[in-house]
């Protein structure tokens, strides 16, 4: 057996590929979802609602420009909120992306290349509905760019040693970075939905967003070259933007934010989340595109691992800050531990505790880990445990603080939800345009797993 | 400059395997001027047309240091030179403070630069390329692979260099107009 397929069925495990299949198969497969395959009702009906989504969003933020952040349930001691809740949020979500496209690459997981393409996509409308929050925080939202360094009249410059400025430069890079990895990979997948479609529109768009690409042997050895390079720069970016996120809080000297434990905890927690959104992505589509030949049920374990490993992580954050809390001495770190127990918002700590620790320990069985509903159903408990989790470290270390006097209730309003739920919608629907228009997988990476792309010599 | 008609010779291979012993082989008889196609990358195949190196990791670098170098600069110039706050007598010149936005410019220089510098390096966008002519170069992103010699090459003949394209086992051969 040569090392390729080997590497495809390692064990008693699934294979990557289902056996059988050819350069065409997998082409046309994949090229036909988006070239051939009508538009389905349940295309229409799951765009339509996350559509609708996308409307209420727009009519909440349309609603904030008009009224100010006094519309939401911001207050003084608890200034941040929802807005920063979904920022970590989503920004974390965004991290399974890169990790699946840079990291994984680099470690020669090949498994990675038929779940990549739609992570990426993930990461970049993740990021775009991360990126909307703090500017939507800011009060004056239309002076945004105030924010990036660039001459002005007023003579002002941001303040460099403030991480809220590290922020916007590690947001807008990874923004950045993402974006370009993600259409570097999909170069050679234009140019084949170019060649193979039918009609003369398409034909055109592909071929002008394909840019001419014809597969020479020369193009492909630098653009081999630039997406290892890509993958190795996007490596240490993933880790720093949830880090420099981290700083956000860590930098600050509010009780519960002003650790050293934040960046690794934070970084775990970002992939941990992302890992489950690309489950709870990856599970319906396989199904209802048939692609179950390509994201088999090895796709499915082998995250449900970086999952369990992640939250392992995570858990260990807790426990150390639980553990500092007490061992510290320091009376307001004791009592930040305190009131996460026992003050008003226990039960969300009590919840947290549960969807982040507990209920996703049930993975360790092998045969929810090869269960799509069960991964399903484990993955939204994740996400929304990480959600709790944001909550938890913005809202219960901001109301009660050094003074009593100062301490203070955080209740959401309809427009918090609003604008969260509403995002979620823009997610969606962008992912289902995605889904419609683009290859959701890897074609050219598909065809390299296939054991007759290997050179015989 | 001489116009020619014919761009090139263009062989059109079923597999990986055969495609770059062809290649090879075509190499080794002393064609330079030539390239191969694929729909996917074939490490093996860059070598065996006699490319051994490109210019992309050097452009990444240059990326990387300017992006480097302009990030620190400009947060040192602003902190010190141009705005300068004092806060409780902490030093203008901070440097830790510095060293996140000097490294997100750096990662983002040398990441434009890595994929403008590809796209610069292979020609794109070029839209229109006389290979694009032959009808069957159509299924080159799909699962052929294509040979070329270019007609610039000074081995270059229309009936010598047909014959030893035959002789690689070829499935088909035909010429591409410029």
């Amino acid at each position: 057996m040569d090392e390729r397929t080997e590497q495809l069925t390692v064990g008693n495990q699934a294979p990557v590929i289902e056996p059988g299949h050819t350069f065409a198969t997998v082409t046309d497969k994949i090229s036909s979802i988006v070239l051939t395959r009508p538009t389905s009702n349940g295309w229409l009906i799951g765009f339509g609602a996350c559509f609708l989504l996308t409307m209420i969003l727009l009519y909440a933020i349309g609603y904030l420009f008009l009224r100010g952040v006094g519309i939401w349930g911001i207050n003084i001691p608890v200034g941040w909120g929802f807005a920063i809740v979904n920022f970590v949020w989503w920004i974390g979500i965004g991290h399974a992306g890169t990790l699946i496209s840079a990291i994984l690459l680099l470690l020669r997981q090949s498994w990675r290349n038929s779940i990549n393409r739609f992570a990426e996509a993930m990461t970049l409308f993740a990021v775009a509905c991360a990126g909307m929050f703090p500017v939507l925080h800011l009060g004056r939202p239309w002076l945004a760019y105030w924010l990036f360094p660039y001459p002005n009249t007023m003579n002002y410059w941001p303040q460099f040693r403030s991480p809220l400025v590290w922020d916007v430069f590690a947001v807008s890079t990874y923004a950045t970075t993402s974006a370009l990895f993600w259409y570097v990979g999909l170069i050679p997948d234009l140019a084949t939905l170019r060649d193979r479609s039918e009609k003369l529109w398409a034909k055109i768009i592909y071929g002008i967003l394909a840019l001419g690409w014809r597969g020479s042997s020369r193009h492909w050895s630098r653009y081999e070259t630039s997406y290892l390079l890509l993958a190795g720069l996007a490596t240490p970016l993933v880790l720093s933007v949830h880090t420099v996120v981290s700083f956000d809080f860590a930098i600050g000297i509010v009780p519960g934010w002003h650790t050293t434990i934040f960046p690794p905890y934070f970084v775990a927690g970002a992939i941990y989340s992302g890992f489950a959104m690309v489950l709870m992505l990856a599970i319906p589509i396989r199904k209802f595109y048939g692609l179950e030949d390509f994201i088999t049920e090895r796709h499915l374990e082998n995250s449900a691992k970086v999952m369990l490993a992640t939250g392992l992580i995570v858990a260990y954050g807790y426990g150390i800050e639980a553990f500092m809390g007490w061992y510290s001495g320091n009376r307001y770190d004791s009592f930040l531990l305190w009131n996460r127990l026992h003050g008003p918002y226990s039960l969300v700590y009590y919840a947290l505790l549960s969807c982040n620790i507990f209920i996703p320990q049930l993975l360790w069985i092998r045969k929810l880990r090869t269960s799509p509903l069960g991964l399903f159903a484990v993955s939204a408990v994740i996400l929304t445990g990480m959600w709790l989790e944001r909550f938890i470290i913005v809202v219960v270390s901001l109301q009660r603080d050094f003074l009593n006097s100062s301490w203070g209730m955080y209740y959401p309003t309809r427009w918090d939800w609003a604008t969260f739920i509403g995002t979620i919608g823009f997610f969606l629907a962008c992912m289902f345009l995605f889904l419609r228009v683009l290859p959701g997988i890897s074609i050219f990476e598909m065809r390299t797993l296939l054991p007759q792309a290997e050179v015989k010599e | 400059m001489k116009r020619t008609p014919i761009y090139g010779l263009m062989a059109e291979f079923d597999t990986p395997t055969d495609l770059v012993h062809a290649a090879r082989r075509t190499y080794e008889a002393g064609y330079r001027k030539i390239d191969a196609y694929s729909p996917f990358p074939i490490e093996e195949l860059a070598e065996a047309i006699g490319f051994h190196r490109n210019g992309v990791p050097l452009v990444v670098l240059i990326g990387g240091l300017v992006g480097c170098a302009s990030g620190y600069l400009l947060q040192w110039w602003i902190s010190t030179v141009s705005y300068p706050i004092n806060v409780g007598g902490r030093p203008y010149h901070s440097w830790p403070a510095f060293i996140v936005v000097t490294f997100e410019m750096t990662i983002l220089c040398a990441v434009l630069a890595a994929v403008f510098g590809m796209l610069a390096l292979n020609g794109l966008p070029m839209p229109y390329h006389p290979v694009f002519n032959v009808p069957r170069f159509a299924f080159a992103t799909k699962d052929r692979f294509f040979l070329i010699v270019f007609s610039t090459d000074s081995k270059y003949s229309s009936v010598g260099t047909r014959t030893f394209l035959e002789g690689l086992r070829a499935r088909s051969i035909s010429e591409v107009p410029s």
